[in-house]
């Protein structure tokens, strides 16, 4: 291993953390600001022009806040949670293509932590594990909200790992590769070549689960404001806090990726366009989490368990088997 | 200025815009409830859902009042904090000391002190009205027969105490406002019913 790779990953993902916390932060002005205009209401409007230094203001403010551990918390356990959260987020980026390669100053950059052949393996994988954040910051909580919210985050992720796990089988057969790489270079050529209109249902089925596996709005009972106060997160302060937010907001940029690629052809095939097209569907997918949550309401958790196991999984596995007999013949 | 509020006739009937909201039976059986699942899911509600939003996002129909830049009208009849008034020719109180707001306050919170002074006219010395107690009810200004006391239309107060007194230095306009004509008369609660016979001051008739 070569000092100039190692030198050009650690850049990367310096570069991704970065750009992702950012983000995060962005994407929580984004969503007060798309959720209030769809209230009819203007949103952050007093820090900085629009607003926009919100982000500044209340990314100062969990810096500065006081860290509060609670007397009865399992508190290795306690302190440990967000920051899981937060790091398997970011951890799942590094299979991810962010951007077609491209070459500056002479030197080939491939935008992408690491190339490995079971990439999306990798990401849904390490999504999982980012269940444990919420399961055992709720459970070290001592606080009934929190374990409630801990027992639906286990209920809910464990559920719809398999949902999307299945429902990318089938385009998984058709490519032949787990590699995201590979998977965005089978819809190279264009438009048509998209795998959603060869995988119409695999997509929606996964479209569905991603919204429960970042716990966005129609399944957002794991930090359910309105019965759970704010479920794990009920104890936690500051910059804990603030993992955990980052932790989703990256998680759903992530995701929103993941769909855009494997879906909807990705960068296409390479060209500065494509890339810019990558990142249109991306925005898109993310507006979609802002859309449905000012639009749609949350459902209960045994509507959750039922939708997951008595509709998308059966149809998940005729997807599955139909794709394979189409395949075979 | 008078206004009729329309009666609204809540009512369910034939002429009231009141309806009962069409509820279907709860499908009991298995095919029924797998007939109301596909029957939702294709029924592209969800869809209705995304186009409200969407449609008012894009109608950009903002309906926030940014408050302490802009401030919504308040309707005449509105009881903030009270007012003591003075008479429009003199200039002065027009508080006669009679003591009625004093008996009627159901919260007892309003004391006056009062004297006789030297041309035998009755003068308030001391007036105060406690905020911690009083409930803003209007009885004091509507009970008042020279519309001395009255409610203004300040009702942006702090202080780090609600019983904070408000005491007649607080409340009566002071003498340079009302040459500047920054007294306004009372509209709301207990006012007179403005004809020609008024012409300034309620004293005049
Ligand atoms: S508004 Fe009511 S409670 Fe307040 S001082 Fe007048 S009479 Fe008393
Ligand atoms: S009722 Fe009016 S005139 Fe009589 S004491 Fe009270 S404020 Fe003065």
């Amino acid at each position: 291993m070569d000092m100039a790779f190692i030198i050009e990953t650690i850049i990367k993902i310096v570069v991704i953390l970065l750009v992702f916390s950012a983000l995060a932060g962005l994407g929580t002005y984004f969503e007060r600001k798309v959720l209030a205009f769809m209230q009819r209401r203007l949103g952050p409007m007093h820090v900085g022009p629009f607003g926009l230094l919100q982000v500044a203001a209340d990314g100062i403010k969990l810096f500065t806040k006081e860290d509060i551990i609670p007397q009865n918390v399992v508190k290795p356990i306690f302190k440990i949670a967000p920051v899981i959260t937060a790091a398997t987020a970011f951890m799942a980026a590094a299979a991810i293509p962010f951007w077609p390669e491209f070459s500056a100053f002479g030197y080939k950059v491939h935008p992408i932590v690491a190339d490995i052949n079971v990439g999306i393996l990798y990401v849904l994988g390490i999504m999982a594990v980012g269940l444990y954040g919420p399961l055992l910051g709720g459970m070290a909580s001592a606080n009934k909200f929190s374990l409630i919210s801990a027992a639906r985050s286990a209920a809910v992720f464990i559920s719809y790992e398999v949902i999307s796990g299945l429902a990318l089988l089938a385009p998984l057969m058709m490519v032949g590769s787990l590699s995201l790489i590979d998977i965005n270079n089978y819809q190279a050529g264009g438009i048509g070549n998209w795998i959603v209109w060869s995988q119409p249902v695999a997509f929606i089925l996964f479209w569905i689960a991603a919204f429960a596996e970042t716990g966005r709005t129609p399944f957002h009972l794991i930090a359910n404001d309105h019965e759970i106060i704010d479920g794990f997160g009920t104890e936690y302060s500051g910059m804990r806090w603030g993992l955990f937010f980052i932790g989703e907001y990256a998680n759903m940029f992530f995701i929103s990726f993941v769909i855009a690629i494997i879906f909807l052809g990705g960068f296409g095939d390479g060209s500065i366009a494509g890339a810019f097209q990558l990142l249109l569907k991306v925005s898109f997918f993310f507006f979609f989490f802002l859309w449905t949550r000012a639009a749609w309401p949350d459902v209960r958790p045994d509507q959750l368990m039922w939708l997951c196991w008595k509709v998308l999984m059966p149809l998940a596995v005729v997807n599955i088997v139909i794709t394979g007999l189409v395949m075979m013949f | 200025m008078q206004h009729n509020e329309p009666l609204n006739d809540r009512n369910v009937s034939e002429q009231s815009p009141y309806f009962y909201v069409d509820i279907e039976a709860y499908p009991t059986t298995g095919w029924d409830k797998f007939k109301q699942v596909i029957k939702r899911s294709f029924k592209g509600e969800l869809f209705v859902g995304l186009w409200v939003v969407m449609r008012e996002m894009i109608k950009f129909d903002i309906h926030t009042v940014q408050y302490p830049k802009e401030k919504l009208p308040i309707g005449p009849r509105y009881r903030a904090v009270h007012k003591l008034l003075r008479l429009w020719e003199s200039g002065y109180e027009r508080c006669i000391g009679c003591g009625l707001c004093e008996k009627i306050c159901i919260s007892d919170c309003i004391r006056m002190d009062t004297k006789i002074d030297e041309n035998s006219r009755k003068e308030v010395t001391e007036y105060s009205i406690n905020l911690g107690r009083c409930i803003f009810c209007g009885y004091c200004a509507e009970v008042c027969p020279e519309l001395a006391i009255v409610h203004g239309q300040r009702y942006e107060n702090g202080s780090e105490q609600r019983a904070h007194f408000v005491i007649k230095d607080d409340m009566l306009t002071p003498l340079d406002w009302l040459t500047s004509g920054q007294q306004a008369e009372f509209p709301g609660f207990g006012a007179i019913t403005p004809n020609e016979s008024v012409t300034k001051t309620p004293l005049a008739y």
